[in-house]
């Protein structure tokens, strides 16, 4: 037996704020981790993937069709002898950044939609989910495309429409989420309190119903990413900047000649689109209660 | 001039059965500094007319058909909906029955307070988070300086229910509607929340108006009473004259069941009785009779001919009962 004492920490346990205790069981999600890794990857090699290998991506280094590994073009070079290697590099800012800033576009418009429909109810929202229902509708990449042939292909454009397209889920996520929460009490009380009603729905409302959100939108980055690569295949691109879905369309003839061409870029949409959905399925779980049981 | 008078007040909801009179007729007045209670069984109408005093009806269901609300002598049916809300928070400020539910799951408790104070004071933020500490000193939560940076989720149920009452005191109302205040949490912490408002009543100035099923409550906190069945006022009157002497039998009713505990039954405490039956349903609200006869010992044709009028007795009690004199 020893006879030291045996001492019982006096410690109050610190309650874990809700971003820790996001964080912590994002963390026990081992796929979405690896995911975000690969994802902080992708986004370092957007950022500074051009300053690292400055080589052009629209000059002439070499031969067409030259295959990867040869010449010292890791990834060979496509029709026009161009470096595969600095286009994808390239590539990935702009099909990065159209699918944020098309995902931001449609959370824009979809939350504002299904905030004002779930918040005011009657009439108001009768005619926002008429509307949305009108664009659930509609083909959307017929509808986009009609978007980009009418206004140009410019990124703006090309982001505005994929946007445009795509906001109905959002706008039908956060109004169910705004229904089930105005009846709340919190939200009674804050009535009581003389709160307005930009502030309870921006303030706090919305507050309570970004989980959901945010887990759509981190699906619709990837979407996105999906839909700039489809839009830029069919050649509604703008043809000053490289992204992937356009290196893809440019080569699509030389399939069967230089496959990896195309093989390429497409495994970088892959793998991209993969962990975004993969991080959005452990935002999932990190910020879905129903799931914290397990 | 009283601080609230409330006359003829009539609430009506529609519902799929027609439209019901939710509040049928009722009158009373609020001094300063003075705490009045409605005591009545589930669904007798006592939220709805705190949700009145607010203007918080639920919206396209339950309105004002008849009757004067005025504040300061300002009439409150009428008035726009941005000076209702004016009057809510700076005013009128209403703690809820459930503390669990009724604090913003997102934001720190400080937090919450601080945005009231923005709101209504126009303090900077970090003015508003050292009166939002103080507050909740106020309220005897412990460490303030700690707590207030805790999310609801963290604390006990009596602690949020005196953050609400902190958040409630943040605009140092006038009048403070409290609804059913300590039905969640257990008899000691309602002691505790009951000696809290008793003492902050005395320190602000504020007038309570507090709505519960606890006559025992009741004892405690109130000054004067209001018995509420079906809608309606069944009796009214000082506290202590109500609970020695009820002139209505549906009063009689709910204090014989409050228990006491007693080794031995009595004659002056006999058995613990129940009011037999429910509250009518809304459909027979409104009714040209009374509607407490369907439950009443004492009920004799007239009572199911006509509504009772209201009996006057000493010191401003008054019964609706027909035979209130005979009890």
């Amino acid at each position: 037996m020893s006879d030291k004492p045996i001492i019982i920490e006096d410690e109050t346990p610190k309650a874990q704020s809700p971003f820790s205790e996001a964080w912590g069981m994002f963390r026990r999600n081992h796929a979405a981790l690896v995911a975000l890794f690969v994802l902080a990857v992708i986004v370092f090699m957007a950022i500074f993937g051009p300053l690292l290998y400055p080589t052009d991506p629209f000059e002439m280094v070499w031969a067409p069709f030259s295959p990867p590994g040869q010449e010292g073009f890791l990834l060979g070079t496509d029709y026009l002898g161009r470096d595969l290697l600095a286009m994808v590099i390239n590539g990935a800012k702009v099909s990065l950044l159209i699918g944020l800033a098309a995902a931001l576009v449609s959370i824009f418009i979809g939350v504002s939609i299904g905030a004002l429909a779930g918040f005011y109810r009657g009439w108001v929202e009768e005619l926002l989910m008429r509307i949305t229902e009108f664009f659930q509708v509609l083909p959307t990449l017929l509808f986009s495309m009609v978007i980009v042939a009418l206004f140009g292909a410019s990124l703006p454009m090309i982001t505005l429409a994929i946007g445009i397209v795509s906001w109905t889920a959002v706008a039908r996520i956060t109004r169910s989420e705004f229904l089930r929460i105005r009846e709340l009490e919190y939200v009674m009380a804050a009535r009581a309190c003389g709160v307005s009603n930009t502030r309870l729905m921006f303030g706090v409302i919305l507050p309570n119903a970004l989980p959901p959100i945010i887990v759509q939108s981190a699906l619709m980055v990837g979407s996105a990413i999906l839909f700039e690569a489809g839009l830029s295949f069919l050649g509604l691109t703008d043809p000053n900047v490289v992204s992937w879905g356009q290196i893809i369309g440019s080569n699509r003839q030389y399939i069967l000649d230089a496959s990896y061409t195309v093989t390429i870029p497409g495994v970088a949409i892959f793998i991209t689109v993969l962990a975004i959905s993969l991080v959005g399925d452990g935002l999932n779980d990190a910020l879905n209660p129903k799931l914290r049981q397990r | 001039m009283a601080l609230l008078e409330v006359e003829n007040l009539r609430i009506e909801l529609t519902t799929r059965d027609g439209t019901a009179p939710v509040i049928d007729d009722l009158s009373f007045t609020l001094e300063a500094e003075e705490t009045l209670s409605f005591v009545g069984e589930s669904g007798c109408g006592k939220s709805m007319t705190a949700l009145a005093l607010m203007g918080l009806l639920p919206e396209g269901i339950g309105r004002v058909a008849g009757g004067h609300i005025r504040f300061n002598g300002e009439e409150l049916t009428t008035a726009t909906p941005a000076r209702l809300r004016e009057i809510r928070g700076n005013d009128i400020s209403m703690i809820f029955q459930e503390p669990m539910t009724s604090l913003n799951p997102v934001f720190t408790v400080g937090e919450q307070i601080a945005e009231v104070l923005r709101a209504h004071q126009g303090l900077s933020r970090s003015a508003a988070w050292d009166q939002a500490v103080e507050l909740l000193d106020a309220v005897r939560i412990p460490n303030p300086k700690g707590r207030a940076g805790d999310y609801p989720f963290q604390m006990s149920g009596g602690q949020r229910q005196r953050a609400m009452i902190a958040i409630a005191l943040a605009c140092q109302p006038k009048i403070l509607i409290a609804d059913e205040p300590t039905t969640a949490l257990d008899v000691t912490v309602q002691a505790q929340i009951f000696d809290l408002l008793r003492d902050l009543r005395r320190q602000t100035g504020t007038s309570i108006i507090m709505i519960t099923h606890d006559m025992g409550a009741v004892a405690e906190m109130a000054e004067r009473m209001i018995v509420m069945y079906a809608g309606r006022q069944a009796e009214i009157g000082p506290v202590e004259q109500i609970i020695d002497h009820a002139r209505h039998p549906y009063t009689q009713g709910l204090i014989s069941c409050v228990p006491h505990i007693q080794a031995v039954l009595t004659d002056d405490r006999p058995n613990l009785v129940e009011v037999p039956g429910i509250v009518p349903s809304l459909r027979e609200f409104g009714k040209d009779q009374c509607l407490f006869a369907s439950r009443c010992a004492h009920v004799t044709q007239t009572c199911l001919d006509a509504r009772p009028p209201q009996k006057a007795f000493s010191a401003g009690q008054i019964a609706d009962c027909w035979h209130a004199e005979a009890f």
